[in-house]
């Protein structure tokens, strides 16, 4: 019982940042139907200026997270100005060769500024881990969680109350309709490139304390979170919370009951099985209203 | 207020626009006639900035409109309510019409988009009744007034319409219109896309006929309901005077 509780608080943990990374896939799928599949190395990016921020300059804790994802969203931006907009014929499938191109520079320019070896900071708060029920909670996962949910609730409030949310909405639902009615939509998909990266700058940060970071630590997570927002239903924002949470903790039991060696074969074949019975995601995006 | 000349437009190589003239004079339906295909969409997507590969020269209130992109277009006072609707479907009523309102917002005229927030549902009160459910739940009329309304939240001078009565009941095209006349009558001007030549040309005051891609012949619409022309082509009276005793 105390072994299932400690496996469902990582699990948990875990699943929050799948679930954090699986938001910016399916933000930036909503409004460009493309897959960043550089989306693992901002995560990447995220953590080690944290790293540098925090660990390295010891800036107060909150300036130091908002400048790290602040300083990811800049490079997202630069990202989609030079690699994506300027692309004379954006057929999807040549995006998509040039997010994969991007992540690997991306991975370069990681190991030259951060050198190869792994980086850890400490977490965001020095209190005990809680014990619950004889399993220890850790103080960074809790904000890891509170944070998710903020997010979560931000979103949704960006999404549905402010007029550049609803306006982000409707350049994703008909970019010809969102034009004639007057909406900039160049902007608005640079802006859904600044949130969606944003978005992977903050996985970044707030799981740079629980792991080891280091140059080449995203494209795992980046598939992670890709096989999260697949199985919640790409392009929802619920589905992407349910999708991270479910292949987290599904991982961590996994790992716990069966054998470690399945920690990253979980995601694939749960993915493998939801694009075998339900391809559209656990919330297909058919049947929900696209955030 | 409106002058178009010699234009021509473009798809690529083909030429859907032949150098096309002509002019809309304020608060007055101006309507375009024609068959599938004889360029009139294509003229109004040219002027709303969809369509850039123009040649010839639009001007509206002495401006010209060359290179200008659709949310520019708009802040010039010209909006566009385009063929097939195009409503956001998952987006409330309230909302659509909110986003018609876009640019207002970014002027910062929070004021004057409530004001015709409220005229536009009090014209079309059945928005009012729906407001809050998504636009992709009301039915083909509903959706064409909210697209009528969403073009109005901008606060055109000049509305454009791309075939209005597309795919509804007579009925309901007959309200459309009569609204459409009670926003002439307010000073509003409007350009008119139609293939429902009959019921367009009752509502306007000056009509141009299309044949692919080319004005063919253009009046006073009063003129046009009779000419022997455009009742063989485009209002049926050979097939017998009963057919439009139905309209």
């Amino acid at each position: 019982m105390q072994e299932m509780l400690q496996y469902l608080f990582s699990g948990i943990t875990n699943g929050a940042i799948y679930a954090v990374i699986a938001i910016g896939f399916s933000m930036l799928y909503n409004s460009t139907d493309l897959i960043n599949f550089a989306h693992g190395e901002f995560v990447m990016l995220g953590a080690l200026c944290m790293v540098t921020f925090f660990g390295t300059l010891h800036l107060p804790i909150v300036l130091a997270i908002l400048l790290a994802i602040a300083s990811v969203a800049v490079a997202g931006l630069v990202f989609e100005r030079l690699a994506i907009r300027s692309v004379k014929n954006p057929e999807p499938i040549v995006l998509i060769i040039i997010t994969v191109g991007a992540s690997i520079f991306l991975r370069g320019i990681g190991m030259i500024l951060w050198g190869k070896d792994a980086h850890t900071i400490a977490s965001f708060s020095s209190h005990p881990p809680l014990d619950i029920a004889g399993a220890k909670l850790l103080s960074q996962s809790i904000w890891i969680i509170v944070i998710l949910l903020l997010t979560a609730v931000g979103l949704q409030l960006f999404y549905k109350k402010t007029l550049t949310g609803k306006a982000m909405e409707a350049n994703a639902i008909s970019k010809r309709a969102a034009w004639i009615v007057g909406i900039p939509s160049k902007l608005m998909i640079m802006l859904a490139f600044g949130l969606s990266t944003a978005m992977g700058g903050l996985a970044g940060v707030i799981i740079a304390p629980i792991t080891m970071s280091s140059y080449d630590m995203g494209t795992m997570l980046g598939l992670k979170g890709f096989c999260a927002a697949m199985l919640g239903g790409l392009g929802s924002l619920w589905g992407a919370l349910i999708g991270g949470f479910l292949l987290g903790i599904l991982e961590a039991m996994g790992v716990g009951f069966v054998s470690s060696g399945l920690k990253d074969a979980t995601a694939f074949l749960l993915l493998l099985f939801i694009l075998y019975v339900k391809p559209g995601g656990i919330i297909s995006s058919a049947s929900v209203k696209r955030f | 207020m409106l002058r178009i000349k010699n234009l021509k437009c473009f798809y690529g190589r083909i030429m859907a626009v032949k150098g096309v003239s002509l002019s809309v004079k304020k608060s007055q339906i101006i309507t375009l006639i024609g068959a599938n295909g004889s360029g009139k969409s294509t003229l109004l997507e040219s002027i709303c900035g969809l369509l850039p590969d123009w040649k010839g020269e639009i001007t509206f209130e002495g401006v010209s409109l060359k290179g200008f992109d659709p949310p520019a277009v708009v802040k010039q006072g010209i909006s566009l309510v385009p063929e097939g609707r195009l409503v956001f479907p998952p987006i409330s009523v309230l909302d659509n019409l909110k986003l018609g309102a876009y640019t207002m917002y970014r002027k910062r005229q929070h004021a004057a988009v409530n004001q015709t927030l409220e005229k536009i549902l009090d014209l079309f009160p059945i928005l009012k009744q729906r407001a809050k459910q998504p636009a992709g739940t009301l039915s083909g009329g509903e959706q064409q007034m909210l697209a009528i309304g969403r073009g109005l939240m901008s606060h055109p001078k000049l509305l454009l319409l791309d075939e209005p009565s597309m795919g509804l009941a007579p009925l309901i095209v007959e309200k459309i219109f009569q609204i459409l006349e009670t926003l002439r009558n307010d000073g509003i001007t409007i350009l008119l896309v139609e293939q429902n030549a009959q019921a367009a040309l009752q509502i306007a005051d000056f009509g141009y006929v299309f044949e692919t891609g080319n004005v063919v012949l253009q009046g006073p619409a009063s003129e046009l309901l009779e000419d022997q022309e455009v009742k063989r082509a485009y209002l049926g009276k050979d097939y017998g005077e009963f057919y439009d005793d139905k309209y």
